[in-house]
């Protein structure tokens, strides 16, 4: 008997509601990131699937029809930036047809976009640093809005004055971008949401509610850079403690906000410069860890199920992670020995993974079921497991995949 | 004074390590063996990296206090030092990845460990690697990647040091997050290193 969308939506839902409750759901849940994979599938381009959000519908919808994971991924929020990119002339990222080619996915440009001296603003008055100092750095066409005075200078018909610069030409070319970037956003918010009630129809619950960073990283990888955090830890460690509570609560608020405006719970945290080998321990107690915990209990006390996208290696960490609410919370391992991680966590984490990319994008379908099945003897044991790969499959074997999906749903079964 | 100051060095202690290296110039000490003691610290970092008591943040942090102090001692210096090296490295993050922070360890570290690398950035493409190694003549090449992408750019690239004819004549290997043995034996390359610690000792084994 074929199942109706609303009952398959329920029966999904429950199976990884389960598992993140350490409960024994019906079988193994299966969810991946799909990065550009879509688009490869639906043989259009990276840069087709940064531009043109019909393609974009068309391609993540077929994706999920044809694989049937356990929860679905909105694209729109992370690929649907092209027109963005190009209004802001945005200067972080290349992206595929801009600095990249057509069918290579977009990167990160580091860099120190935050000056060392620039700490003492960043702790008074983020905002403010933000406005004026980050964006006009990180946007060519806000490179204006560096000329504008602190917005907390005009409270007082005596100071109206201050709004001079926006008389410019140059400042108001800048909010004519704004203008133009909010339009931008607000059409990929309309496709976010045609998207997730497309699927909704379909029988599919939404992978993430929002996403958030840990404090370190947000300081480490988008405003100090990786260099500049990692000398921080011994030239000004008392600032970068400092930096690092002024974003405890930012990044909390984000993750709320958004998971209470999508109604999903689920809160995607991925995580960069704490691995095995990016600090010592002592550094990872000092810097790293207080904070990130306090980001996990604060989204957990408000209702949340962060989602740890654990990068890299994190073996030697397992013993510290453990110390966050039992049942709220999943690791998604990458590099991490996750049957190490069930020993140690298993009765506190729902962990996630992690077949490995190498073995999707180069084994065949018979070592990537040997490798799943593993899995769901190991770590699938009693439940409080969500079968993924170790990181997004855009490069992965389609045949791959689909012996990954198949050999999950047929195997993964409790009995 | 001269212990001293590698000790300083090697501790990441920067103000103490800059100090002393100046009141030894101003002292008088001959900027070579200001080099020289600098060449001890970074063996000694490079040792303590290996031996897995310091990570990423301590070797950038020496690598700006050696910075500072060879700047110092460049403005002290008549003529360029003549440096003897054990062997030649090329290495790079292959074509369409931008990654360089753990290219940049294997580099550091191979230095320390007595190579002479050239090391050509980001993004790298097939004929650029081809270039250099027709130019330098390396004993070793090295490719790097955090993305998957990169796999079919790191065969791209074997397949062309091949047609070049120069395949024979470099030993390459291979190394980051999303790689392992299988990614080298796709790829062509004679091996993967696991971490920056392994390749050294690989190359090591090569020359």
């Amino acid at each position: 008997m074929v199942k109706r969308p609303e009952e398959l939506y329920q029966e999904r839902l429950k199976r990884v509601e389960d598992a993140i409750a350490l409960q024994v759901p019906d079988r193994v849940p299966i969810v991946v990131g799909w990065g550009f994979f879509p688009a490869r599938y639906a043989g259009i381009t990276y840069e087709e699937y940064m531009y043109d959000p019909e393609k974009i519908m068309t391609a993540a919808i077929k994706v999920h029809e044809d694989f049937e994971p356990d929860l679905a991924e909105n694209p729109f929020g992370l690929r649907f930036l092209g027109p963005i990119l190009d209004v802001l002339d945005f200067k972080q990222l290349r992206w595929p047809g801009r600095g990249v080619k057509p069918n290579m996915p977009y990167q990160f440009v580091e860099d120190e976009y935050m000056k060392p001296e620039e700490y003492d603003h960043f702790i008074k008055d983020p905002t403010d640093w933000i406005i004026r100092k980050y964006l006009p750095r990180i946007c060519g066409a806000l490179e204006p809005l560096s000329k504008i005075a602190p917005m907390k200078y005009i409270y007082n018909y005596g100071r109206l004055n201050a709004l001079a610069p926006f008389g410019t030409e140059e400042v108001q070319q800048a909010l004519e971008a704004l203008k133009k970037a909010g339009e931008a956003a607000l059409r990929s918010a309309t496709y976010a949401s045609k998207y997730n009630q497309e699927m909704r129809k379909r029988g599919f619950p939404l992978s993430n509610g929002g996403t958030t960073q840990a404090p370190f990283d947000t300081l480490g990888d988008y405003f100090r850079g990786t260099r500049g955090i990692m000398l921080d830890m011994y030239r000004r460690p008392e600032k970068l403690l400092k930096a690092l509570d002024v974003l405890t609560p930012w990044m909390i608020e984000m993750g709320v906000a958004a998971g209470k405006r999508s109604g999903n719970p689920r809160i995607f945290i991925p995580l960069h410069k704490g691995s095995d080998n990016f600090m010592n321990e002592e550094q990872f107690k000092t810097f790293y860890w207080p904070t990130l915990r306090e980001l996990i209990v604060g989204l957990v006390a408000e209702g949340m199920n962060p989602v740890v996208f654990v990068e890299a290696d994190h073996t030697s960490r397992l013993e510290i992670m453990r110390d966050v609410p039992p049942g709220k919370v999943v690791y998604q391992l990458e590099n991490t020995d996750i049957f190490k991680a069930k020993e140690i966590l298993g009765d506190r984490i729902c962990l996630r993974g992690n077949v490995p990319i190498s073995l999707l994008c180069l084994g065949t379908p018979e070592e990537v079921k040997n490798y799943c099945r593993k899995l769901i003897d190991v770590v699938g044991k009693k439940g409080g497991f969500i079968m993924d790969s170790s990181v997004n499959v855009e490069d992965a074997k389609i045949e791959n995949i689909r012996a990954m999906f198949d050999f999950t749903k047929e195997y993964g079964v409790y009995t | 004074m001269f212990e001293k100051l590698v000790e300083f060095i090697a501790n990441l202690q920067e103000e103490e390590a800059i100090m002393t290296a100046k009141q030894l110039l101003d002292g008088g000490t001959d900027p070579i063996t200001i080099l020289e003691l600098c060449k001890e610290a970074t063996d000694l970092v490079g040792k303590r990296f290996e031996r897995g008591e310091y990570f990423i943040p301590d070797l950038l942090m020496s690598g700006e206090i050696l910075r500072q102090i060879s700047e110092l001692v460049k403005s002290n210096l008549e003529k360029d030092v003549e440096t003897t090296y054990i062997g030649k490295v090329v290495i790079g993050t292959v074509e369409g990845d931008l990654h360089d922070i753990g290219k940049n360890i294997v580099t550091f570290l191979m230095e320390a460990n007595g190579f002479q690398v050239f090391d050509l950035g980001i993004d790298v493409p097939p004929q650029k690697f081809i270039d250099k190694i027709k130019e330098v003549k390396p004993d070793i090449v090295g490719m790097s990647a955090l993305l998957t992408v990169a796999f079919e750019a790191m065969k791209a690239t074997v397949d062309a040091i091949k047609e070049a004819g120069l395949r024979e004549q470099v030993k390459i290997i291979i190394g980051g997050a999303p790689t392992n043995e299988e990614v080298a034996k796709y790829v062509g390359a004679d091996a993967y290193a696991k971490d920056a610690q392994q390749g050294v000792r690989l190359a090591k084994e090569w020359i």
